[in-house]
């Protein structure tokens, strides 16, 4: 395909506001013929991509939907995997599970939150007093980010209770979310170390010889400027824990994926497996939308400055 | 009455160093250093890149720890081990190149930060301070703006107030205007004259020749990493006794610098 030469121009490109620019000067600025015509080409260039774009897509979606549906397979696919009667039994109960699952995200998102960046300044904190705190929390990253969380989640969901410890939960909610929070609280804690790190030291000479205190300077100075700037890795590893919110399911809790499991086993359809995904699916989405939109509030406001 | 009074001064030398040595690995960035500076005093640091006078003021700050030597703050030794660092720090206030305003915050609240934090103003007062500092400065509108809307000049302006809010006895200038566009760099020195009119006891590094023998009641030039010459601005400018301090002015003269 030679038709399109370089990079696709943006759809709906605002030509007519590349007209109006030089207008409001007031000096009576009259676009060049040179001008006219480079814009009359960019519009076709952008019609032409967007034209390609479109049939393009179409092509692909139609042989992807012929390629499914010749499959050998298919029509047995179709009924156990996407059968309507299985998908309409499946979702109120479904949903019911995912109840289960937004509650954790919430207890436990709260909890990696604070447990991360309490590990994350123990790393960071400089003096011979600190240096057991420094050592605890590297080893608790290190070993939390390299245990896999299922295994994790096994051995403290079937573990714990098999200790039968006086006064210990054996509650498969209460330690799946334990399991959750340890795993997490790791990978938050480097993602905040790695924010704390990035602000420029001159940041904290500037504040040091403001005659603030290594405290002071890390609560005013330092970590503003470092939670600001890791808030979209943060949001990722929040979407991140959402799904494997779904993981507390092997110990019994009755999540949404167990409560499609359960129907699962009861009917050898596994339509309800992919109404629980579609559901994740549909719930990570609001979520990742809203990291872009702070990223990009973000951006802006500090381009702004004075907005806010 | 002044709004950039000092704090209460005692006798003698504000500043004083003594043999200071610093070394960064294997280069000696400062050797045998000799530094006296009185109350209501200007002193202007010169020589090239590299001469070390920025560690000088690092030094002189506490925040780089020197190797050998003492330096003495108001007549108290402040590189005895036993100092409190933090309170060396609030009676010192400095103006880095690079600004190091802190992004985050609107220019207000880096100006009342520390007489907040470390000197436990009350938000009102220190605010007011601040505007009526920005006002003598020509930045009354800036107030809730943040850093980045600014220009260098400006930028650099709101660096001084901020050191200038916690009433330093001592300020140092480390390079202030070496990241400034040229016409900008005017308005930045324009403030410091006004500083020394009030009496401000000040130390800078500086590569505005033109300004230093202009501002200066000391000047130290330095090279590699010693205090080669110390006198008046007319000694070491008019007549310097080194041939090394010649070559430097000399090659100033030449870049049209001076």
């Amino acid at each position: 395909m030679t038709v399109v030469k370089g990079e696709p121009a943006p759809e709906g490109a605002d030509d007519t506001g590349d007209m109006t620019r030089g207008g409001p000067g007031g000096d009576g600025y009259v676009p060049s013929e040179r001008r006219l015509a480079r814009e009359r080409h960019r519009r076709a260039r952008a019609r032409r991509a967007t034209a390609i774009a479109a049939l393009s897509t179409l092509v692909t979606a139609a042989l992807l939907y012929l390629v499914v549906v010749n499959a050998p397979g298919w029509p047995r696919t179709k009924e156990t995997f996407f059968s309507a009667h299985y998908a309409r039994e499946a979702f109120p109960k479904v949903l019911e599970g995912l109840w289960l699952n937004l509650r954790l995200l919430l207890v436990c998102g709260a909890a990696v939150l604070v447990l991360g960046m309490l590990i994350a300044i123990a790393r960071t904190l400089r003096g011979p007093v600190f240096f057991p705190l420094r050592v605890l929390a590297a080893a608790y990253t290190d070993f939390f980010r390299g245990l896999p969380l299922i295994i994790n989640l096994m051995i403290v969901v079937l573990g714990v209770p098999a200790l039968r410890l006086q006064g210990v939960t054996v509650d498969p909610v209460l330690l799946g979310g334990t399991a959750l929070t340890l795993t997490y609280s790791a990978y938050v804690a480097e993602v905040f170390r790695a924010g704390i790190e990035s602000v420029h030291p001159s940041q904290r000479a500037a504040a040091r010889s403001l005659g603030l205190t290594s405290r002071q300077t890390l609560r005013h100075v330092v970590l503003p400027q470092a939670v600001r700037r890791q808030v979209p890795p943060l949001l990722n590893d929040l979407v991140s824990l959402q799904k494997d919110t779904g993981l507390v399911s092997i110990g019994g809790a009755v999540d949404a994926v167990r409560a499609a499991d359960i129907i699962v086993g009861r009917s050898l359809n596994y339509t309800p497996y992919i109404v629980a995904g579609l559901v994740f699916v549909a719930l990570t989405i609001p979520m990742t939308r809203f990291t872009d939109w702070v990223t990009a509030r973000m951006d802006r406001r500090r381009a702004q400055g004075g907005s806010l | 009455m002044s709004t950039l009074e000092n704090a209460p001064e005692g006798h003698g030398p504000v500043l004083r160093m003594e043999s200071v040595r610093k070394t960064f690995g294997d280069s000696v960035v400062l050797r045998d250093v000799h530094l006296e500076v009185a109350p209501h005093t200007v002193t202007a640091l010169i020589g090239a890149s590299g001469s070390g006078k920025s560690t000088l003021l690092r030094c002189a700050n506490l925040l780089e720890e020197i190797d050998d030597g003492a330096i003495w703050l108001d007549g108290e030794e402040i590189t005895d081990p036993r100092a409190d660092q933090d309170a060396v720090r609030r009676r010192i206030g400095v103006v880095f190149q690079a600004y190091n305003l802190f992004p985050h915050m609107t220019v207000l609240d880096n100006i009342t930060l520390a007489p907040r934090r470390v000197h436990g103003v009350a938000r009102a007062e220190a605010e007011e301070r601040a505007r009526e500092l920005l006002e003598r400065l020509g930045l009354a509108g800036k107030a809730d703006a943040y850093p980045d809307r600014l220009s260098g000049g400006q930028q650099q302006r709101v660096a001084i107030v901020r050191a200038l809010a916690v009433r330093p006895r001592l300020l140092l200038l480390d390079e202030i205007t070496a990241a400034l566009d040229p016409e900008l760099v005017g308005e930045v020195l324009e403030v410091v004259r006004g500083l020394k009119e009030e009496g401000m006891t000040m130390v800078l590094a500086t590569h505005e020749m033109g300004f230093a023998r202009d501002v200066a009641d000391q000047v130290c030039f330095l090279d590699g990493g010693v205090v080669l010459e110390r006198g008046s601005a007319e000694q070491v400018f008019g007549e310097p006794r080194h041939e090394r301090t010649r070559r430097f002015l000399r090659r100033i003269v030449e870049a049209g610098r001076l």
